[in-house]
């Protein structure tokens, strides 16, 4: 269970979610240090863990840095619930095994609150939300996606 | 096929793939650079702890590194990653190390086309997501993250799903003052950032036979800007002859097929395209230069993988010839070997005589990371490929992407201006 940290916004990119200049920071806990400084300075202050981002389409675009996916998940996000992801951003945070990229539709993305607490449930594809007393339908992860989620990263998935 | 299936399917080993198959490709070259290598790393040190084998890479001549984000080092954090890096290449044996310092170096993408470390229908990976720039050679490039370079760095292959193509038909000349720039920002205009996501870019049409291979670089640098898996191009001779002069030889290339299937076809005539920008803070946020000329700018920034090739920088030459630039001013060649071409045919003199400033090869002020990042409010020209709020400097400063030969025109006058009424 975790509190949404919702931001009513597409394309929210990689330069927003760890800005450039700190790119050459490796240590997990130094590059989540400045997570999403670029839109909401006081995120890493208020993030708790099994918080989740809810946001519009296109999230993670940008570039390819895997700080994107480590810094959110180093604060603590278990995942991002958005109504479509950048391919690189998505594949990261599968295959490092940092967070689920949860694809939601538009009416989900407009239901939820910033600030509701959601219960994500992958096996039945639902997302609870226990302030409204709702439930909604996630999109199910392709074959390969569950098979790697459910390995813990793309090291630990032998292919068949 | 068309041709990003079929070089799919052959590097997996398949006769046949259809958009959506999961592959996993062998992969032929894969590359690393300054900020994604110190990533690798840190996944090679997380695997050892988790007892999976590192010591030894798949194959250390497919491999190549540059130095490029943060070169020349501002601060310590920087010149560690750099040390870092010539560590790893020595432990695993890479040669092909690019080091800023010594003889060629310079921005990831264009070496890889620059040194022809990239051939036609290869399987290209880089820890860079605009990777995609040499799918303009007619190769599969495709940008990743850390664990995923981490992977192919060990075993030479990596998972893809097979994209579904959309191909975009250039038909006749672009018009004098209209560069590969302007077309590929109308449509990005056109498809938005999310565009082409999942999906592969192809380009072809007579518009892109005509064109230099540098320009088409151009083009499949900024598919990443409408979040497609890869950018390509069918090779033609062209090609096979840039590469040539670069002493490529023996690689197999690959067509897509007669009958190729595409998921959608669009097309552009050249003579409606004219010079287009980019305006704060998406590179979808199209507008015609005439419709914004006569924005304030406090910079002109000529420089990175999209808009520091040589035929970029002689673009701008043009303009700047016996000119005096009334804004701070920047070109930033993206290889040595440009910035020596540039000095040997008078370039360089053009610029500095214009009062531009030359700086080394780096990505530096393309990523706000040094070596000129843009403060509070300042508006900037850019030949570069993207302008999310904070992408050169300060989250408040503003960026409008356009072609080498707008940036150029806009120095000189200090406002944006449409190079045709300069
Ligand atoms: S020049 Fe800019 S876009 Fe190109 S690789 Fe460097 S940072 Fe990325």
């Amino acid at each position: 269970m975790g509190k949404v940290i919702k931001y009513a916004k597409d394309n929210i990119d990689t330069d927003v979610i760890l800005p450039g200049q700190y790119l050459k920071l490796h240590d997990y806990e130094d590059i989540a240090k400045h997570a999403m400084e670029g839109i909401d300075p006081e995120f890493h202050s208020k993030v708790k863990k099994g918080d989740f981002i809810v946001a519009g389409k296109n999230f993670g675009c940008g570039s390819s840095r895997e700080h994107a996916p480590i810094a959110l998940s180093h604060c603590g996000i278990s995942a991002v619930l958005a109504i479509s992801f950048a391919r690189i951003f998505y594949r990261n945070s599968v295959d490092g095994a940092f967070l689920l990229p949860i694809e939601i539709d538009e009416q989900t993305y407009q239901k939820i609150s910033n600030g509701d607490d959601l219960e994500v449930d992958t096996k039945k594809n639902e997302i609870k939300n226990l302030t409204k007393n709702e439930t909604y339908k996630m999109k199910p992860f392709s074959e390969i996606v569950s098979k790697i989620i459910a390995a813990g990263g793309l090291f630990r998935y032998k292919p068949d | 096929m068309n041709i990003t299936e079929k070089i799919l399917a052959r590097a997996s080993g398949k006769t046949r793939v259809v958009p959506d198959d999961i592959v996993f490709a062998n992969v032929d070259k894969a590359m690393i650079h300054d900020v994604s290598g110190p990533g690798v790393i840190k996944v090679f040190d997380k695997l050892k702890k988790e007892g999976i084998q590192v010591d030894k890479l798949w194959d250390p001549s497919k491999i190549w590194v540059a130095e490029d984000h943060f070169v020349p080092s501002a601060e310590k954090i920087s010149a560690e990653n750099i040390v870092k890096l010539s560590k790893f290449t020595k432990q695993y044996g890479i040669e092909k190390h690019f080091k800023y310092g010594m003889g060629q170096y310079g921005i990831c993408h264009t070496l890889s086309h620059e040194e022809a470390l990239v051939l036609p229908g290869e399987v290209y990976v880089g820890g860079d997501s605009h990777t995609n720039t040499s799918g303009a050679l007619g190769t599969f490039a495709c940008g990743l993250g850390h664990t995923d370079v981490a992977y192919v760095l060990l075993y030479g292959k990596i998972w893809f799903k097979v994209p579904e193509t959309l191909y975009f038909k250039l038909n006749g000349k672009l018009p004098q003052n209209v560069m590969a720039k302007d077309y590929i920002l109308k449509i990005i205009g056109d498809i938005g950032t999310d565009g082409a996501a999942y999906a592969a870019m192809q380009f072809g049409g007579t518009g892109i036979s005509e064109m230099s291979v540098e320009s088409r670089l151009t083009l499949t640098n900024m598919t990443t800007e409408a979040g497609a898996k890869n950018g390509i191009i069918e090779p033609d001779q062209k090609v096979f002859d840039y590469l040539a002069q670069r002493g490529a030889k023996n690689y197999s290339p690959i067509h897509g097929d007669r009958d190729a299937e595409f998921a959608k076809i669009y097309e552009y005539e050249a003579s409606d395209l004219e010079p287009l920008v980019a305006k704060p803070y998406s590179p979808e946020n199209i507008a015609p230069v005439r419709d914004v000329s006569g924005v304030d700018l406090d910079k002109s920034y000529i420089g990175s993988c999209t808009g520091a090739k040589y035929e970029d920088l002689e673009a701008a030459a043009r303009i700047l010839k016996s000119r005096k630039v009334k804004i701070r001013t920047e070109v930033v060649p993206a290889a040595i070997s440009i910035y020596k071409k540039a000095m040997e045919n008078g370039l360089i003199s053009i610029f500095l005589d214009a009062g531009v400033t030359v700086g080394p090869p780096t990505c530096g002020a393309c990523c706000g990371a040094h070596m000129g990042v843009l403060a509070k409010d300042e508006v900037c020209i850019s030949t570069t490929n993207r302008n999310f709020p904070g992408r050169m400097g300060h989250i408040e400063s503003k960026t409008y992407l356009a072609s080498p030969l707008v940036a150029a025109a806009s120095a000189i006058t200090g406002k944006i201006t449409d190079p045709r009424d300069l």
